[in-house]
């Protein structure tokens, strides 16, 4: 089991980084996942076209509470170029996970969240 | 004499696996079975021994896939109690049974402001064929609500059957387990001239079904779930009905002539089964059959009963554990709970960590699960092999799990 859920999971899962809303966001960034019903949003507020703040409200399993906080994590103070070189694999080293087609499915809805809203598309493939 | 669970299980060689050093504690019953040896050893020996197409060649191995392939038609309809071979139907599964009589009944006989009724607590494959139908058609779709024990609400059932040309419903909820009162509702179906379906998914493998008892028009069900492979499903249509109806899909077999210009169709139950078959997932399914007709669909239903009950007796005992549905003598041997403060998915990772095999998602019943204002629960669902020990198990590893995320 800690193979899954491993302390540093965990840790993001009981007590997220950024969790919340942002006033009047620049972008913000809203979608689903139909298999299990989770749901993301992120609004950042951007800065010389850098993240100055950023927030996040889901609803899902540790396993997509846990990434999401860690994605919000890696993006700080980070530029909207350097956000568009974050892929899955980025995300996935961060969380240390081996995880299988379902579960990916609960890791990565953030980064589809994040990527559609710094892109402005609605429909970012997963 | 009850059910002899210790011999069922030596008849399936998966229960012997091991899942994380544990043994393998199977409960997505709901979801699909698994399979007995009679299953996977009827379809190997008819690859390795009769395997051919069927109705077409005149040498000695088409025939006896042809006669194989009709003889599960004949076991399925002793099964379920049909008048006609005719009127039992190969199709690949529930959902394309529900999909052929909401287009070969249905584009025919709905119009424009009819209601087509279901209820809150069907499987998506009972409710998305239907809301085809009513686009195409500009009918409209009904439901009949559940209560907050997810018991069907009949009260204003005759009201709903106003101006409904058909109603589908399914004879137990695959997500509260619920067996539904199919007979009141069909007797006042039937007064109002309203047709019926019934999704028998989840009774079919569990209990003795009888279509001329019930008085059913439609009834459609999967082998995949009643211990025979996937790929092949039935349905069931009084001969009249199916007689009026055209063709689901068009291709060889299901036709008597084709000409440049026009075609026409074969008997029933062949117009309706266009291309080749699922000749050995029949065989399979005949093996299933067999197996589940030897043991008693009646003990098999009492056994899963006192699963059941047992296994909600104990869900008691976990912390933060709520479950949906009616108390355990108004269900199918199926049980859905959740925690307000941990999510389906872990819990089931948790138990899976420990081999036991849940369901954890909406099961196919969004709209159900929104009105109870849940994402989400954890189903385990029990089969003739299920042993009282495996819920032991489960139960530990559930308290397990509310520690783990709690901690």
């Amino acid at each position: 089991m800690d193979a899954l859920y491993r302390e540093e999971i965990l840790e993001h899962y009981k007590y997220p980084k950024n969790r919340g809303k942002i006033e009047k966001p620049d972008i913000t960034s809203f979608d689903t996942n139909p298999l299990c019903g989770d749901e993301c949003r992120i609004d950042l507020k951007i800065e010389g076209n850098r993240v100055k703040e950023i927030k996040f409200d889901a609803k899902g399993c540790a396993i997509s509470q846990a990434a999401t906080s860690m994605l919000t994590e890696m993006i700080e103070d980070k530029s909207l170029e350097e956000i568009k070189k974050i892929g899955k694999k980025e995300l996935l080293e961060e969380l240390g996970l081996e995880l299988g087609p379902v579960r990916l499915k609960c890791a990565l809805l953030c980064l589809k969240v994040l990527k559609s809203g710094v892109y402005g598309i609605k429909d970012w493939p997963t | 004499m009850p059910l002899p669970v210790e011999t069922i299980r030596q008849d399936f060689p998966i229960l012997s696996r091991k899942i994380n050093g544990y043994p393998l504690v199977y409960l997505d019953n709901a979801a699909s079975s698994q399979k007995p040896k009679h299953v996977i050893m009827a379809m190997t020996a008819f690859y390795q021994a009769s395997y051919a197409n069927i109705h077409r060649g005149v040498y000695t191995i088409a025939e006896e896939a042809t006669e194989l392939y009709e003889s599960a038609r004949e076991h399925i309809k002793n099964f379920v109690n049909a008048r006609a071979s005719q009127e039992i139907i190969f199709t690949r599964g529930t959902t394309e049974s529900i999909n052929l009589v909401a287009r070969s009944w249905g584009d025919k006989n709905i119009q424009a402001g009819d209601v087509i009724l279901l209820t809150e607590m069907e499987h998506h494959s009972n409710i998305v064929p239907w809301q085809l139908l009513a686009e195409r058609k500009k009918a409209r779709l009904k439901y009949i609500p559940f209560d907050e024990k997810g018991r069907l609400n009949l009260e204003n059932l005759d009201r709903l059957l106003e101006g409904c040309k058909i109603t589908a419903f399914t004879l137990a909820s695959n997500t509260f387990g619920t067996k539904n009162p199919a007979k009141e509702i069909i007797r006042k179906a039937r007064a109002k001239g309203t047709l019926v379906l019934l999704d028998a998914a989840q009774a079919v493998p569990h209990q003795n079904v009888d279509v001329v008892d019930l008085d059913c028009d439609f009834l459609a069900f999967s082998s995949h779930k009643m211990l025979g492979p996937t790929g092949i499903g039935i349905l069931y249509g009084k001969k009249e009905l199916l007689e009026k109806m055209d063709p689901f899909l068009g291709g060889g077999e299901m036709i008597k002539t084709v000409q440049w210009d026009h075609s026409t169709w074969n008997d029933l139950p062949w117009k309706f089964e266009a291309g080749t078959q699922s000749i050995a997932e029949a065989v399979g399914l005949k093996a299933a059959v067999d197996y589940l007709h030897h043991l008693g669909l009646k003990k098999i239903a009492e056994h899963e009963q006192s699963l059941v009950r047992y296994a909600m007796e104990r869900l008691h005992e976990v912390e933060g554990l709520t479950m949906i549905g009616p108390p355990a003598s108004e269900r199918v041997g199926l049980v859905s709970f959740y925690f307000k403060d941990i999510h389906p998915h872990d819990v089931a990772a948790v138990l899976d960590r420990n081999g036991i095999c849940v369901r954890a998602g909406h099961h196919c019943t969004m709209p159900l699960h929104k009105k109870l204002g849940l994402e989400a629960t954890v189903r385990a669902s029990f089969y003739l092999y299920n042993a009282k020990e495996e819920i032991d198990l489960l139960i530990d590893a559930l308290k397990e799990a509310a520690r783990f995320f709690r901690k």
